[in-house]
Parts: structure tokens; C-alpha cells; sequence
């Protein structure tokens, strides 16, 4: 059978299904999921009724599969870790693992990580569909997105219920009640991870939950109780800051999956940016905001304070800086949209990130605030930099 | 007219439902975010602003006709603030440990905008026992979206009701945690806003256009 008869075939198939599913038909209950599949299986030939339109065929479903690809080397690098902290951590313990090597370590990764990404994803999904039947919409593709994310950004031992609950809350107070998809005020990702820092601090803080302490089929190695690691920026927060080392760079280092590797990272912003998907104006401001805030502090803090003596290119590749920088302050819908805006949006960020980190030892992930606070700002910025533009365009008419 | 009419059993009922202060005509909520992180202060102080606005209400009520219309809201606040003074008293010489958690938050029924509202909108144009019964109405339509807030929150947020533990210490040992952010009070605008929802769900006259 080839390419052609097959579509043909599936383009049949999937017509004798859809009278069942339309308003009188059988299978009712099950019309937006029915949609959902056939936009995501063949182009909708349904063209607007009046007008004439421009249309493209970069739709918001091809944007989303863009950004997914652009988080997966992170997500493949953080398995890996996920892998390589529980050996490695088993090693400085002297406990073995059975299996060693390459594909030990990412396989065991792999299957911790699994469960957290279907959940995440289940969860999401099933709000939306159910939304989307309730109100009689169309299903929106930005779970898609948003469900890839969450378990990128929570540790690898948060429980599975907290998954599910936090993806929940999120979903439905972050975005639904807002309006869905395109009208939430704040990242949703986010919110499922302010969502268990705030409920449940002890599975997202502290030095006990960055590694995995058991095997997973045999792979791995059990961890003896008690066995910590503590990421390099929770450390430094409490007992001292810890020199730079280019494992920060390349992620080898305890942390929530996706956020460690700042090359797995900048291969996800190498295409988003190049691809213009995201602003590069709000990725590199991000960074210069952090980069300058955490230079002042370097020059003017306290110097007992072991996060504020931190050099400023540490602080960048630590934490969740990196990631939030290309990732979650980019999000087209939750950051300002005039060009102005995005340097005063991105720069904020940077700065509120460190100062949170500095002066908050009891927050060191200051990423999350940071983006949250900007968030709830983007539109008052957009707001400013439309009223000066229209003030500065007024007074050159009243000049001539 | 009876006392158990229609009308007044209208007044006495509409603020528990359709015309909740809190829900509804949205007020009193700074408290309600206060103190409801447990169910006994929660409770108090339901019972105290029932009392207080049912008291008022009926104090000003039988002045209503004497009182000058310029000075009314310093002679209505007289008339609070001498209520709330008693229960103050009345509540730290017997329930101390209860007015220590509520703190300030007796003190301030004064301002609560309930209790103003109801003084301004009823009492001063209503007769005494049905500016009584609307007080009462309005006190425990308060009160319970406050014992309502505080069993979800002191049940997920503490595991406990009435300072008990009344989750099994086999959940916890089975990896359940209390949820924290239940007692935050942003959790309690959550928990309000989703009693808004579903009241305006299931009521069409209260749903706008």
C-alpha cells in the first residue's frame, strides 16, 4: 500500500467516523476529541466566510511542534542525568550499580522520567478535551507545550499525585477560568511548579529530592537513607557557595530535569530563536539583566552573603536561569508584545530573578518569582510603551 | 403584620442564599481570608459578626427616626464600636486562646463593610424585628461561607477539624503531605472564588449578561 492510498484510505475512515460523532450522532460526547485527531492528522479545509485573508500555513499547531523539538535535547540530556546523579551519588557511597555505561544510565532515566511526562500529560489533556466538549470549542494545542514542560522543571522524585494535582490546579486556575489557550495572564508550566513550591515546599526544596535513592528494573542503584545532594545554588545558599566547575555548564549536576545543561539549553534556543519563534530580544535581555544585577551585587553586597559574592556567570548557568530564559519568559502569550517592551520585560526578569536569589535565601529558585511577577507586569509595560509612542507621535504633529 | 411572615422569613433566608453578602454582594472578604484557616476562629468569628450586625441593626433601627441624617454614620459607628468593645471582652475573658488567633480581626468587625452596608441599607429604613431577623441573616450567611472556607482549608491544609487529626497517619505514612498552600490566604480567594462559581452556576438570576 502506498503513501497516497494510504492517506486516501485514512482520509475515508475518518469521514464514515465523523457523521457519529457530529451534533445528533451517537458518539457525541466525543466530538472535540474526534476533531482534535483529524486537524492533527489532515490540514481543516474550512476557509473563513468573508473578507479576504492572508493565511499562512505556520499555524499554532506547527508553532508548538517547534518548540517541543526545541525542549527535546534538554529532556534527553536530563534523562541521562537523572541516571548519572543516582550512579554517581552511589558511587561516593560506595554502593555499585549492576549496570553500568551509556545506555544503562539513559534507560534508567528514561523509566523515572516516563511516568512524570504521561502524568503530566494525561492530566492536562484530559481538562482540556473535557473543556473543550463542555463549551462546544475546538480543542487548543497549547497543553501541548505547557505538559512538555512541567516535568522538565519539577525534580525527578516529586510524587505522582503531586504531578497530578499540581498540572490540574494549574490548568484549570491558570488558563481555563482565564479563557483557555491565548488567554491565560500567567505561564501555566509555571503555576504547576509555584503551585507545588508553595503547597508541598518539601518535594521541591532542600538537598533530599534533586536524586533518585532506587533501582528501576534492576537498573541503578539503591541509595542508602539519608544519601543527599544538594544543587550547587541551594548549597551556596546554605552552606557557602561552591567554586565554578564546567559541569555546571554541561548539567552534570543535581537539579529539576530540564534545567541543568546550559548546552542542551542553547541548542533549544539555537532553534527557537532561529526559526523566529522566540524573541531574542527577551532571551538576551533576560540574560544582561541578570549578568548586570548580579555584577552590583558581586561589587556592593553583603560579603558574607555566599549567593551575592556568586560570580555573575555562575549565576547564569545555575538554577533554572537559563531555562526560564529561553523557555518560559519567551512564551508569546504571557510576555509584552511591542518590540520595546520585550527589552524591558526580559531585563526585569533578570534583575527580580537575582535580587530574589540574593536576598531570600530561603528562595533560591528566583527564576519562577521572577517570571510570575513579570508576568502580571507584561501588559502594564505594553500599556507605557504604546502611551509613549502615541504621546512622542502628538507632539510632532503639534509641532509642525 | 405576623412576625413569621413571608416577607420576614424572605429577609431572614435571601442573605444565607441568593443574596449572600459574601458571595454575592462580595464584602467582608479581608476577613474571611484572615481568619479561616482553622474552623474555630472561623466559627467565632461568624457568631460574633451575627451578633454585632444583629444587634446594631436593631439598636439603630429603634433610632432610626431620631438620629439627624448628617451625623448617622458617626452614631451608627458609636453604636458598632460599642458592640464590638463587648464581644471583644466578652470573648478574652472566656475564650482567650481564641481571641489571641483572631487578633485584630475582632477589633476591625467594625469596619467590616457587612455590618455598614446593612446599617445603612436596612436598619435605617426597616422596622426593629425585621432589621433583627436581616441582621441575623446576614451574620450566618457570613458565617457560613467562613466555616465553609475554613473545613476545606484546615482539612487539606493541617489534615485536622477542631485542632483533631482527621486524616489516618496511614496516608502519611503512604507519602501524603499537607497542602501549605491551604493555609495561605490566597488559597482562601481560590476557595471563595469557587464557591462564587458554583453558586452562580446553578443560580440564573445571578449570572449577568
Amino acid at each position: 500500500m502506498g503513501l497516497k492510498q494510504f492517506n486516501y484510505n485514512l482520509r475515508r475512515f475518518v469521514n464514515q467516523i465523523k457523521p457519529n460523532v457530529e451534533k445528533g450522532g451517537k458518539f457525541h460526547a466525543f466530538r472535540s476529541l474526534f476533531e482534535g485527531f483529524e486537524t492533527f492528522l489532515f490540514v481543516p479545509n474550512e476557509t473563513s466566510k468573508s473578507g479576504v485573508n492572508i493565511h499562512d500555513s505556520f499555524d499554532s499547531k506547527r508553532l508548538m511542534i517547534l518548540v517541543v523539538i526545541a525542549l527535546v535535547p534538554a529532556m534527553l540530556f536530563g534523562m541521562y542525568n537523572i541516571g548519572y546523579q543516582n550512579m554517581a551519588l552511589g558511587a561516593s557511597l560506595g554502593v555499585a550499580a549492576k549496570y553500568t555505561g551509556f545506555w544503562a544510565t539513559f534507560t534508567y532515566g528514561l523509566l523515572a522520567y516516563l511516568p512524570n511526562f504521561i502524568l503530566a500529560y494525561v492530566t492536562g489533556l484530559a481538562i482540556e478535551f473535557t473543556v473543550a466538549q463542555w463549551k462546544g470549542e475546538e480543542i487548543h494545542e497549547g497543553f501541548l507545550v505547557t505538559g512538555f514542560i512541567i516535568p522538565l522543571i519539577i525534580p525527578i522524585t516529586t510524587p505522582w499525585w503531586i504531578v497530578i494535582l499540581a498540572t490540574a490546579f494549574a490548568v484549570i486556575f491558570a488558563k481555563e477560568i482565564f479563557g483557555g489557550t491565548g488567554m491565560n495572564i500567567f505561564n501555566v508550566a509555571l503555576i504547576t511548579r509555584a503551585f507545588i513550591f508553595f503547597a508541598y515546599p518539601s518535594v521541591i526544596s532542600g538537598d533530599s529530592v534533586w536524586v533518585l535513592d532506587h533501582t528501576i528494573f534492576g537498573l541503578g542503584c539503591n541509595l542508602p537513607d539519608g544519601a543527599t545532594c544538594a544543587t550547587p545554588l541551594g548549597a551556596a545558599a546554605v552552606t557557602g557557595a561552591t567554586a565554578f566547575d564546567w559541569n555546571m555548564v554541561w548539567g552534570l549536576i543535581p537539579g529539576s530535569v530540564g534545567e541543568t545543561s546550559i548546552i542542551a539549553i542553547a541548542l533549544g534556543a539555537l532553534l527557537l530563536i532561529g526559526m523566529g519563534i522566540s524573541s531574542w530580544k527577551t532571551t538576551l535581555s533576560v540574560f544582561a539583566g541578570g549578568a548586570l544585577m548580579a555584577f552590583i551585587f558581586n561589587k556592593t553586597g553583603d560579603s558574607q552573603n555566599a549567593v551575592a559574592m556568586m560570580p555573575w556567570y555562575q549565576h547564569l548557568v545555575l538554577g533554572g536561569f537559563a531555562f526560564g530564559a529561553v523557555f518560559m519568559a519567551t512564551d508569546p502569550v504571557t510576555s509584552a508584545r511591542t518590540e520595546t517592551g520585550k527589552w524591558i520585560y526580559g531585563f526585569l526578569i533578570g534583575v527580580m530573578a537575582i535580587v530574589i536569589r540574593v536576598a531570600n535565601p530561603g528562595y533560591p529558585e528566583g527564576m519562577m518569582l521572577a517570571i510570575l511577577l513579570m508576568n502580571l507586569f507584561a501588559p502594564l509595560i505594553d500599556y507605557c510603551v504604546y502611551q509613549t509612542n502615541i504621546s512622542r507621535r502628538a507632539k510632532r504633529i503639534a509641532k509642525k | 403584620m405576623s412576625l413569621f411572615s413571608k416577607q420576614n422569613k424572605e429577609v431572614f433566608t435571601a442573605p444565607l442564599g441568593k443574596n449572600n453578602p459574601v458571595t454575592v454582594q462580595v464584602l467582608g472578604i479581608c476577613s474571611a481570608l484572615a481568619v479561616t484557616a482553622q474552623l474555630k476562629p472561623a466559627i467565632v468569628m461568624g457568631l460574633s459578626v451575627t451578633i454585632i450586625v444583629a444587634l446594631s441593626n436593631l439598636v439603630i433601627s429603634l433610632l432610626r427616626k431620631t438620629i439627624p441624617n448628617r451625623v448617622r454614620i458617626i452614631i451608627q459607628l458609636v453604636v458598632v464600636a460599642a458592640l464590638v468593645t463587648i464581644v471583644s471582652e466578652v470573648l478574652k475573658a472566656f475564650a482567650y486562646d481564641v481571641s489571641v488567633q483572631l487578633s485584630v480581626y475582632i477589633g476591625l468587625i467594625i469596619t467590616n463593610c457587612i455590618l455598614m452596608g446593612r446599617l445603612e441599607a436596612f436598619a435605617m429604613s426597616n422596622g426593629p424585628w425585621e432589621s433583627l431577623l436581616d441582621g441575623l441573616g446576614n451574620g450566618l450567611g457570613y458565617a457560613k461561607i467562613l466555616v465553609i472556607v475554613a473545613f476545606i482549608r484546615e482539612l487539606l491544609g493541617s489534615g485536622c477539624l477542631f485542632g483533631y487529626q482527621v486524616i489516618p497517619q496511614w496516608c502519611y505514612n503512604h507519602g501524603y503531605l499537607n497542602n501549605g498552600l491551604m493555609l495561605m490566604p490566597p488559597m482562601a480567594l481560590i476557595i471563595v472564588g469557587c464557591i462564587i462559581w458554583w453558586q452562580r452556576a446553578h443560580n440564573k438570576d445571578l449570572q449577568e449578561q
